[in-house]
């Protein structure tokens, strides 16, 4: 990409507007995520920045506002349910994703295109479909503003994510190497546990994550199945947005953006443990 | 399989594999039959946990909502002698004694089990003024007597027009298609005959355009915004071009509320961009910019939210894209722009063809964003459909504008996995 020495007046202005441009268009991405960090800070109620802010005088920022959510029942209770829903519909997601991504990778599989087909559907259909389908079925059946069946809810959404990252860890697997822990007299039990699981370990991680995070930042289900003891987190910032605006709304999401950056973390680094553990297998 | 093992004897005897056996004296063929048997249930056993728990949460209720668009029991249970009598009716003059006999009777035991109340607001789909119509004849029920067309008649009028019947004929039977044509924007004149809502009524399917017009702007500039920079990140050396993933990757990973608040703040009109705008005098302070709660707003928004799903697909086809193509095409005297258009764009169809359905499968059934930066003309179908959920409680109407948007997305996706197929899609 780097220009060459001999280019010509007009190639290095069309060089120096492409890179302006993609400079720009990053600033677009990643600018209103850092925009509200500072506003988290404010110590008046306001979403814009105030004069204080602007010439940095310390009494112009303060930590109020992340008192007001440290202190609020509503939105400690919101964390409360956003983690027990996000852990117990990762653990349904995950395990029987994970099988299933076994059962799928598996030439023999009957009727693969179509299974494959109704199980990636959630990850498919509009949200609004979804929540509004669920609400007229889990209220037929009594699960409607229970945790429950937020959590069923959310672990059918989170499955496809497992599925397509374990498949996708699947298809460098080796075959061999379980052909081989058998004939050396593994128990197919142990040689699942001594050698696939290690190997697609990085698969089921992060289809996990995905499976967590969609799940955290899941609302559309929350507005329509959960009650008033099922708020999630996106549900209260839902609320604040649309009823009572406060910067608590931006200390949140300031945690929330941390939040993201470990997971974001946390998946790089599992990516590239996986391409090295790949890259020893032989192919 | 282990223990399919060839007998020696067997096969020394007679080299045919139609008669080899195993070592349990069972023919080979049978063997490996039922080995592949086995190996199909095994297979199929470690999806059933799944599968069977993604039909219950899922899919039998996506099923059961279609079918609410065309379920239609409340006419047929609350009055049954009524529609039972006018299945001979032929549609010409008003019904006969024994109709208005009927419906007396079946609305004096409505009345008795409160059931008036859901029959007049279904009627009232049908036929405005129709709630109160039914409501009323129905608490005079009881103390009306023969002959009951006149009486009934007397009550109110309207029940001596031929609308009400043509109603009562049509909506009584067990299945509808009145959600799909009040979904398209049409109505049953009073005659009986299927026309379009008058203009100040028509609502769905100017919203349906509006989507569809809306999703396209939105994934034209995702791909404008887009192709740039998966084309920066595919051709920058490795080290960099990880380094300025996080760009994207970082708006992938935060919280889609976080985003949408972040675009309140910075476009509301006393937000950070008009602020600025004010401030370095571009406009003025009675001038600020409506750039929230309006089309603009939601466009700006879900551009924002949708990049990622665009950008991404695009950096994994370029990256498969050997930088020789683009030199080989430039010795064979090509300049820059006839090498970059006629070979390297073309290369990349695949991924724009991705992308470009992704991001439209994605904006065409999105709510969340619209519905709080959207305002009034940035609504989309979603906004809509939740509307009849939650507020006008017109749950079958709600059921077919979302099995609509439900096989537009479906056709999108089909389309979507004969370009990508949906094994190759790549998460993060």
């Amino acid at each position: 990409m780097a220009l060459p020495t001999y280019a010509g007046p007009l190639e290095r202005t069309w060089y120096y507007a492409f890179r302006i441009f993609c400079g720009l268009v990053l600033f677009f991405l990643i600018a209103p995520i850092l925009v509200i960090i500072p506003l988290s800070f404010n110590v008046q109620p306001y979403f814009t920045y105030t004069r204080e802010m602007l010439t940095f005088d310390p009494d112009g920022y303060s930590l109020r506002w992340y008192q007001e959510f440290w202190n609020s029942t509503a939105w400690m209770n919101s964390i409360r349910n956003s983690l027990i829903i996000g852990v117990f519909a990762t653990l349904i997601a995950t395990v029987l994703g994970t099988l299933a991504a076994l059962g799928l990778s598996r030439r023999e599989m009957p009727f693969r295109g179509l299974i494959m087909g109704l199980l990636i559907s959630p990850m498919i259909v509009p949200l609004i479909i979804s929540a509004a389908g669920m609400f007229f079925f889990y209220s037929s059946i009594g699960l409607a503003g229970t945790l429950p069946g937020v959590i069923m809810a959310h672990a059918a959404l989170g499955t496809p994510f497992v599925i397509i990252t374990v498949t996708a860890t699947l298809v460098g697997f080796d075959h061999s190497l379980t052909r081989a822990a058998a004939g050396l007299g593994a128990s197919p039990a142990t040689a699942f546990r001594k050698i696939t699981m290690p190997l697609i370990l990085p698969g089921v991680i992060s289809g996990a994550l995905f499976a967590f995070i969609t799940s955290f930042d899941e609302i559309v289900i929350v507005l329509f199945l959960a009650g008033v003891e099922q708020r999630t987190i996106p549900r209260e910032m839902w609320s604040g947005i649309r009823e009572q605006i406060s910067p608590t709304i931006l200390a949140v999401a300031t945690v929330l953006v941390l939040f993201s950056i470990a997971l974001l973390t946390t998946i790089e680094l599992l990516r590239r443990r996986s391409e090295r553990m790949r890259g020893m297998s032989p192919h | 399989m282990a223990h399919a093992a060839l007998d020696p004897a067997a096969s020394s005897a007679d080299p045919g594999p139609r008669d080899m056996v195993t070592a349990d004296g069972v023919p080979l063929k049978l063997s490996l039959k039922r080995a592949e048997r086995r190996r199909k249930i095994t297979a199929f056993l470690l999806v059933a946990p799944l599968l069977a728990f993604i039909l219950i949460t899922f899919v039998i209720p996506i099923g059961q909502m279609m079918w609410r668009s065309v379920d239609n029991p409340v006419i047929g249970t609350v009055l049954p002698q009524t529609i039972e009598t006018l299945s001979d009716w032929d549609g010409e003059d008003l019904p006969s004694e024994e109709t208005y006999a009927a419906l007396v009777s079946d609305l004096a035991a409505a009345q008795e089990n409160r059931s008036v109340g859901q029959l007049a607001i279904r009627l009232n789909y049908e036929l405005s003024g129709a709630r109160s119509l039914v409501a009323g004849l129905a608490r005079e029920a009881d103390e009306l007597e023969a002959p009951f067309r006149e009486a009934v008649i007397d009550d109110n009028r309207r029940w001596g027009e031929m609308q009400i019947w043509h109603i009562l004929k049509r909506e009584g039977r067990p299945y509808t298609t009145a959600h799909y044509i009040s979904a398209v924007d049409m109505r049953y004149n009073a005659d009986g005959e299927l026309v379009r809502q008058p203009a100040t009524q028509r609502v769905y399917v100017q919203l349906f355009l509006r989507t569809l017009a809306l999703s396209v702007a939105i994934t034209c500039t995702t791909l404008l915004l887009g192709y740039p920079i998966a084309f920066l990140l595919a051709s920058l050396p490795m080290r960099t071009s990880n380094l300025l993933m996080i760009f994207v990757l970082l708006p992938f990973w935060t919280s889609l509320l976080v985003r949408t608040t972040a675009w309140i703040v910075l476009l509301q009109q006393q937000g950070v961009i008009n602020d600025l705008l004010v401030w370095s005098g571009i406009i003025s302070n009675s001038g600020r910019l409506p750039m929230i709660h309006n089309a603009v707003g939601t466009v700006i928004a879900m551009t924002h939210v949708l990049l990622p799903f665009m950008v991404l697909p695009l950096y994994s086809v370029m990256k498969g894209i050997s930088p020789s193509y683009m030199r080989a095409a430039r010795s064979l005297g090509a300049n820059n722009w006839t090498a970059f258009w006629k070979v390297y764009v073309p290369l990349t169809v695949p991924g724009i063809g991705a992308g470009a359905i992704l991001v439209f499968i994605i904006s065409i059934g999105y709510y969340i964003t619209p519905a709080l930066v959207g305002g009034q003309s940035g609504q989309m179908i979603s906004n809509l459909i939740a509307f009849h959920m939650q507020n006008s409680l017109n749950w079958g109407l709600a059921a077919a504008l979302g099995t609509i948007l439900l096989a537009g997305v479906l056709i999108l996706y089909w389309v979507y996995n004969r370009i990508v197929g949906i094994d190759n899609v790549k998460l993060g």
